[in-house]
């Protein structure tokens, strides 16, 4: 992006409400004022970049990434891909996608998750990497669980991979998550349910691309992330420096 | 897999909550393990990097006045000369190419603060036509609970000249809210603390911005 550009406006139709009782934990921490609406500054246009060297050689690799030299996880295989766009699908490329996941039993790596499923001492379910010129970003993993949590009595998450996403300025900062195409939990999903546009919804959900997956070896799911596109050429109230 | 709405744009990608487990991917020693060799956002400061040392902290509270013990904090921030290290920033002047500006830490999950060791940035330009922006520090929390990500600002309580010329403060109607953003000053073993506590609800509720 340049300097003669700013983001268009978040689109709220996009996005769950702050407020959304199906999903409790929301009740007390959704903010009950309106956000205040700031037209881009320098600060918003901004944010951090990133670069391959800081990164490791198996950080898109869930698979090796956290693997005892004679382990491997336990599940399915499979690959994770797809490409980060702006709003007028252009490609957004260099930026660091961020992922983490359960295990193929449910169950984080986490200190605070308790769940009675195993832990897979070959699997820590972290990982990231950068989008390449045309905006792709691939990463090898094994296909998480599904898991019980505290919401209604028996509610339950399903199988999904959450996403962090950075575009080139800090407005396009987006944490999501990422679901599995065919999974019977999804319409019982509150935290899915949280976004009230069925299209919106079906944004979220990754699809089986066959043509993506390695014969005899590996599946691979498709996704797309989709960024606040950029206004250029302004007129009026142009940033400073223009 | 992405439908096209009218005029060729894209709808965007809907945001969902970070879930009580974000430190996984972002930060996982808090979860517990060690993975990465580089735990990105870790540390802002070099040997280095220009500028008056401080420390941010403050803690981040619910609607019922509880900690919130699992959030993600990013910020994000100009160097001690009001600039930032993106090419989109064409201010003139010196600029501290060692300084990228970015932090991510967790709230701690006993006491719940949050706390960062960076600069003080300087002034930074405002949009065409409008005062200078006072020294601030974007802040960026996710958690559990939280569905869209919620942006705000903390802005310097030994700032008062420039915050009341900040064109963003002034955007705010309510003059006591705009007390939301002023982190309180205090010096700590002579070192500057800012103190910048955050309440998502209700009394005193911080102002987040639509950005």
């Amino acid at each position: 992006m340049t300097a003669d550009s700013e983001f268009v406006a978040r689109d709220p139709a996009a996005h769950p409400p702050a407020l959304t009782p199906i999903y409790k934990t929301s009740v007390f921490r959704a903010p009950h004022r309106p956000l205040l609406s700031l037209q881009n500054s320098l600060s918003e246009v901004t944010g951090p970049a990133f670069g391959q060297h800081e990164l490791g050689p198996l950080d898109n690799d869930l698979v090796h990434n956290y693997a005892k030299a004679d382990g491997a996880p336990i599940g399915e295989r499979i690959i994770v891909h797809g490409r980060v766009l702006d709003g007028s699908a252009r490609p957004v490329s260099g930026v660091l996608v961020e992922f983490w996941q359960a295990n193929a039993a449910g169950r984080y790596r986490h200190r605070n998750d308790n769940y009675d499923a195993p832990i897979d001492p070959n699997f820590g379910g972290c990982g990231r990497c950068l989008t390449d010129a045309e905006g792709r970003y691939a990463f090898r993993t094994v296909k998480p669980g599904p898991y019980p949590y505290r919401n209604r009595v028996n509610d339950w998450r399903p199988a999904h991979i959450h996403f962090s996403v950075f575009g080139s300025g800090f407005a396009q900062r987006l944490i999501t998550q990422m679901y599995f195409e065919g999974d019977p939990l999804i319409r019982h999903d509150s935290i899915l349910q949280t976004v009230t546009d069925p299209a919106a919804q079906e944004r979220l959900v990754a699809l089986l691309d066959l043509n993506a997956s390695v014969p005899l070896h590996t599946l691979a799911y498709r996704w797309d992330i989709v960024l606040r596109g950029t206004r250029s050429t302004l007129f009026e109230n142009r940033l400073q420096g223009n | 897999m992405i439908p096209h709405n009218t005029l060729g744009y894209l709808p965007e990608t809907p945001s969902q909550t970070a879930g009580p487990y974000v430190h996984i991917g972002l930060i996982p020693k808090q979860a517990g393990f060690d993975i990465f060799e580089n735990n990105l956002g870790e540390t802002l400061l070099g040997p280095d990097t220009q500028g008056e040392r401080i420390r941010i902290e403050g803690r981040i509270f619910d609607g019922t006045g509880a900690l919130v013990r699992d959030a993600l904090v990013e910020i994000w921030q100009a160097d001690t000369h009001g600039r930032f290290n993106h090419p989109a920033d064409r201010q003139d002047g010196p600029r501290d190419e060692t300084f990228r500006g970015w932090g991510r830490t967790g709230t701690d999950f006993e006491s719940g603060l949050w706390c960062f060791e960076t600069i003080k940035p300087g002034r930074i330009a405002g949009r065409s036509g409008h005062h200078r922006m006072a020294p601030h520090i974007n802040v960026w929390i996710v958690s559990r609970g939280i569905n869209l990500g919620l942006a705000t600002r903390l802005y310097f309580g030994d700032e008062a000249t420039a915050n009341a010329e900040d064109p963003v403060l002034r955007v705010i109607e309510q003059p006591d809210r705009r007390k939301t953003l002023i982190a309180s000053h205090a010096l700590r073993e002579g070192r500057p603390v800012y103190t910048f506590d955050i309440r998502l609800q209700g009394e005193g509720e911080t102002v987040f911005f639509d950005v």
